[in-house]
């Protein structure tokens, strides 16, 4: 019996390993990392199944540890609230809530709600409302997706036949849309009024743009398609600054050449008048270090921030000084592409250094 | 029972309709359940083709069709039973006494008596589908020692009727303990069909359930008692007993595989009738409904949200209004700028101010019950502690001491006005009617009440019968654990036991009559021979969290007032061309503040932040009991909502020093 337990966790393991938004999660020092929407703080989870907090003004970093926070997959700080943070883990998602203001290192496990429905695991992807009113789980095994009023407890379950599985949950910036990809080559579109939802079958080959152009759709919905279409044929990981104007594409290297590793490519980006998509340049690690993740900033004043985590277990982050587009008309010419070492020694401010 | 004539237009226009839509619904369902209940009843795994042919011959039968007739009947009889009890608000007893009320209450009793009639009817026709040795009541059988035909009982028919009976005696009493007829509503919308579909997984697993459950006790329950209905029935209708048959009383008779199968069958048909029905009938009713935020004509003035939220009897109708106010400042523009338009002619913001002033006037009345409700626990505390220790000075037995102490932890109130922190409340508690505390207000003439409350009845008479659970772990610990819970209990033990023989602990001690101190010791004597009896212990012992359940019990209207006023205010920061929102801006900041604090103060009270049991598989909704969880994260968000929308601008608003305070920690997401 221990055995089949033992091998059932194997295998979900290598699920997680193969949807989450990490690479290479399953050796990898760093299991997860999320910025917090509206202040300067980030959640990071470890090896070791324990997550950490970090905050931009403090040098108190509680650890959070539960008995059932195991295989970490996702982290998403709730919107519109300072304390509550959605951990996705193998058996059930666990709701912490770190009290912004207590000084305590290691929050008790009371501080945790644990939500599970049968049949709904391991979970890979969370996804809150903008509002914070709702949070959507994932699971690559079950074809429905909980929408959780958490506080209540209590999800509905969605569910739709097809595609077999949830493997990503974006909300749309407004939260009037929610995007579901499936482990095929599927996708949907929910409108979150009715929760009604729309099938997108991903299209391969240069005819997707064309057609994707033909179908009426609002910018969100191209964005994702975009991201979705880049991610599953070239890039394993996108992200777009929360202004829309850098884009930065994960390109995944090659494990067997030598010199072909992973790298960040940033992108200029513009929505109007016309969606441009100008190249930028690259980020770099350190020697032998590849990247892994990477987030932007939520709100960085002064253009945008990117933070990466390397394979080698640090995170750095990599700020891009720039006046918005939309208020001066024009991209400002000093904007700096900071590498990761000068990064180190000049904003001690984010840097933290994990191992 | 019938109360149609005084009610107003929404249940005569929408409920009415809603619940005759949900029993169309589940009378058009009931052939389907049907067919999968004959399919399932006769199924044989060695004969499939005959077994396939058998069954749609049996469809079209003319008994099966008559059978689906007394079905509809029934469908009919609880979908009506389902528009007559169902509640958005549930009745939580504060302990397992009052839930004894409720269960023997006339009305309930009635329930009873139709549920045990229907749940016969229907295993009736189960019987008579399943055909066999189930058919017929009587049957001929040959008598042993004179060999003549006679017809003789059925065994196994009345065991499926009797059967019938029990689970809709079971039913009815679960939909009490459960709270069945209570309506949910749920986080998110969806039109009816996904909704049902998304749910009969679950319908159909608790409806097995239910069944297996069912079955078993009844199966228990005929083993014991079988013997008496079994004689009963055969004296009266002059039926003979066959002896050559097992009878079914026995362990052998009831270890019949086919019969327990056959059993559990019907069962789960039955309740997955009556569980359809209420689920149609909850999925129609919490189905949103639309409010114009202005009337275009004077006759249909009374329809238009603000003045249906200001509308106090018709319930259902206000929770629409809220959850149609919530999803409108969420979803639609246009109807927003309706809120905010001004009247033409007169330019004032009549949808605005009738809008806010209504929620605020909800969430304010929510902050008066809470504040009131931690005044009497918090005053309970005091009083407790003073006089305790003048009882123990003067306390001539060692049992006297622990009567002395639990008196008083029953005791409202006394005269002591407590300050207790947050006493900025302390004019709004003077606001507080009876008609807040009423339902938390004990029977004084009830044999329940002990004598302290009805001593102190004249001084002050808000009291909960709940609110004993709130001071008492500190007693628990002190004294011995039996005296907080049965203190009630020790009057209806003592009936003559008046307000007089209560000794005064000052009097007790300068001048002991031989007939009070004979007195004491008797009370004594009936309390701790009471205290010893486990049933009267279980019957009486305080619910934990049930106080705090019931205060919350409404709570879903105030979680819709939030949203919609905080969604609405940050909304008004881009789209209010006329400032209508601004001017009541510091209202709804102060009175969100106030109503924290007060929420902040009722979690800190014990079993408050207790998180309840979570039921595994019940058809009965226990949703209301995480509402206080619910309301209070609704409230964060809402704050939230506001202070991140206007940032800095906050300041210019007109608030007291103490709220900006407040606000200032949710501007840094400190709270």
């Amino acid at each position: 019996l221990k055995k089949k337990k033992k091998k059932k966790r194997e295998t979900s393991d290598e699920m997680v390993a193969e949807f989450s938004q990490m690479l290479d999660w399953s050796d990898s020092a760093l299991r997860s990392f999320a910025w917090h929407p509206h202040t300067d703080k980030f959640a990071v989870a470890l090896l070791d199944d324990s997550i950490r907090i970090y905050k931009s003004n403090s040098s108190a970093t509680p650890t959070l540890k539960h008995r059932c926070q195991r295989s970490v997959c996702a982290l998403q700080w709730k919107p519109l609230c300072g304390s509550a943070l959605a951990v996705a883990c193998q058996s059930c998602l666990l709701i912490w809530h770190v009290d912004p203001t207590s000084l305590s290192t290691r929050p008790s496990s009371g501080c945790a709600q644990v939500l599970s429905h049968p049949g709904h695991s391991p979970i890979t992807s969370i996804a809150w409302s903008p509002t914070g009113s709702l949070l959507v789980s994932a699971s690559p095994v079950d074809t429905a997706m909980m929408v959780w009023d958490v506080a209540a407890e209590s999800a509905v379950p969605l569910q739709r036949v097809g595609g077999g599985g949830v493997t990503y949950l974006s909300w749309s910036p407004d939260g009037s849309r929610l995007l579901a990809a499936t482990p095929s080559a599927l996708f949907r579109v929910w409108e979150t009024r009715m929760w009604t939802c729309e099938r997108w079958p991903c299209l391969k080959g240069s005819c997707q743009v064309r057609k994707l152009r033909k179908l009426s759709i609002t910018v969100f919905e191209l964005m994702y398609a975009f991201i979705y279409f880049f991610k599953l044929t070239f890039f394993s990981q996108t992200s777009w600054d929360p202004r829309g104007e850098r884009l930065a594409v994960l390109l995944k290297g090659d494990s067997q050449a030598v010199n072909h590793p992973s790298v960040i490519a940033v992108f200029k980006t513009r929505s109007s008048p016309v969606f441009e998509l100008l190249p930028c340049g690259f980020v770099m690690g350190e020697a032998g270090a590849e990247p892994r993740f990477m987030q932007f900033h939520p709100h960085f004043q002064h253009g945008a921030l990117l933070t990466v985590c390397w394979s080698d277990g640090r995170i750095s982050h990599v700020p891009f000084y720039f006046s918005s587009a939309g208020l001066l008309g024009g991209d400002s010419p000093q904007q700096a592409l900071a590498s990761n070492t000068a990064d180190h020694s000049s904003n001690k401010l984010y840097t933290e250094q994990i191992s | 029972m019938f109360s149609l004539k005084q009610n107003s237009w929404f249940i005569r226009k929408v409920v009415i309709w809603r619940a005759v839509a949900s029993i169309a619904w589940s009378v058009l369902l009931l052939p389907v359940t049907a067919a999968v209940f004959v399919l399932l009843s006769r199924f044989s795994l060695f004969h499939p083709i005959q077994w396939i042919s058998d069954c749609t011959s049996l469809l079209a039968a003319s008994s099966t069709v008559f059978s689906l007739v007394v079905l509809c009947g029934v469908v009919l009889i609880t979908g009506f039973f389902n528009l007559e009890f169902y509640t958005l608000v549930p009745a939580i007893p504060c302990s397992r006494m009052a839930l004894l009320g409720t269960v023997l209450h006339p009305r309930q009793c009635v329930h009873s008596l139709v549920y045990c009639t229907m749940g016969m009817l229907v295993m009736w026709c189960a019987s008579v589908t399943i055909g066999g040795r189930y058919s017929t009541l009587g049957t001929p059988c040959r008598q042993s020692e004179s060999g003549e035909v006679v017809t003789c009982l059925n065994e196994y028919h009345l065991f499926i009727l009797l059967a019938g009976a029990f689970m809709g005696y079971s039913h009815s009493f679960l939909g009490v303990v459960q709270n069945m007829y209570y309506v949910s509503f749920q986080p998110i919308q969806q039109y009816k069909y996904p909704r049902f579909k998304g749910c009969l997984p679950m319908v159909v697993k608790c409806s097995v359930i239910q069944a297996l459950y069912s079955a078993r006790n009844f199966a228990a329950f005929y083993f014991f008692f079988g013997y008496a209905p079994k004689t009963w029935i055969s004296s009266t209708l002059n039926l003979q007993i066959d002896s050559s048959i097992q009878p079914l009383d026995s362990l052998t008779g009831l270890l019949d595989f086919s019969l327990l199968y056959h059993l559990s069958i019907s069962g789960t048909f039955l309740y997955l009738t009556w569980y359809l029905t209420v689920l149609l009938f909850r999925i129609c009713v919490t189905e949103a409904y639309s409010f114009p935020v202005q009337s275009t004509f004077t006759e249909d003035a009374e329809q238009s949200l603000p003045k249906v939220l200001a509308e106090k009897n018709t319930l259902v109708m206000k929770f629409l209004a809220l959850q149609d106010l919530a999803l409108l400042s969420h979803h639609s523009l246009s109807r927003r700028l309706e809120v905010f338009s001004l009247s033409q002619p007169g330019g004032h913001a009549h949808n605005w101010n009738a809008i806010s002033r209504e929620c605020l006037s909800l969430l304010s009345e929510l902050t008066q019950r809470l504040v009131a409700h931690q005044d009497a626990v918090a005053s309970n505390g005091r009083v407790k502690s003073q006089s305790a220790s003048s009882d123990t000075r003067s306390a001539s037995s060692s049992s006297s001491v622990v009567s002395g102490t639990e008196d008083i932890a029953e005791t409202p109130r006394l005269s002591v006005p407590l300050r207790t922190p947050g006493s900025v409340f302390k004019s709004s508690v003077g606001g507080a009617n009876n008609a807040l505390t009423a339902p938390f207000t004990p029977d004084v003439n009830s044999p329940f009440s002990s004598p302290a409350i009805r001593r102190l009845v004249g001084q002050q008479d808000r009291q909960s019968p709940c609110f004993g659970t709130e001071q008492s772990p500190h007693i628990m610990r002190r004294g011995p654990k039996l005296w907080s819970a049965s203190t009630e209990s020790q009057s209806s033990g003592s009936p003559p036991a008046s307000p007089a023989t209560v000794p005064s602990p000052p009097a007790a001690s300068q001048k002991p009559s031989f007939l009070a101190q004979w007195l004491q010791n008797r009370r004594e004597q009936v309390k701790s021979f009471l205290a010893k009896r486990v049933l009267i212990m279980y019957l009486f012992n305080k619910l934990p969290e049930a106080s705090s359940q019931a205060l919350f019990a409404d709570s879903q209207a105030h979680i819709w007032a939030l949203q919609g006023l905080s969604h609405l205010v940050a909304a008004s920061f881009s789209e209010d061309q006329f400032g209508v929102v601004q001017t009541t801006l510091p209202n709804v900041l102060s009175c969100l503040v106030v109503l924290l604090e007060a929420v902040d103060r009722h979690f800190k009270l014990p079993h408050a932040s207790s998180k309840p049991v979570r039921t595994i598989c019940s058809m009965g909704d226990s949703t209301y009991k995480t509402l206080r969880f619910a309301l209070r994260a609704a409230l964060k968000t809402a704050i939230y909502k506001i202070t991140t929308t206007f940032g800095e601008h906050l300041n210019a608003v007109n608030i007291s020093t103490e709220h900006r305070k407040r606000l200032q920690q949710f501007l840094e997401f400190k709270d």
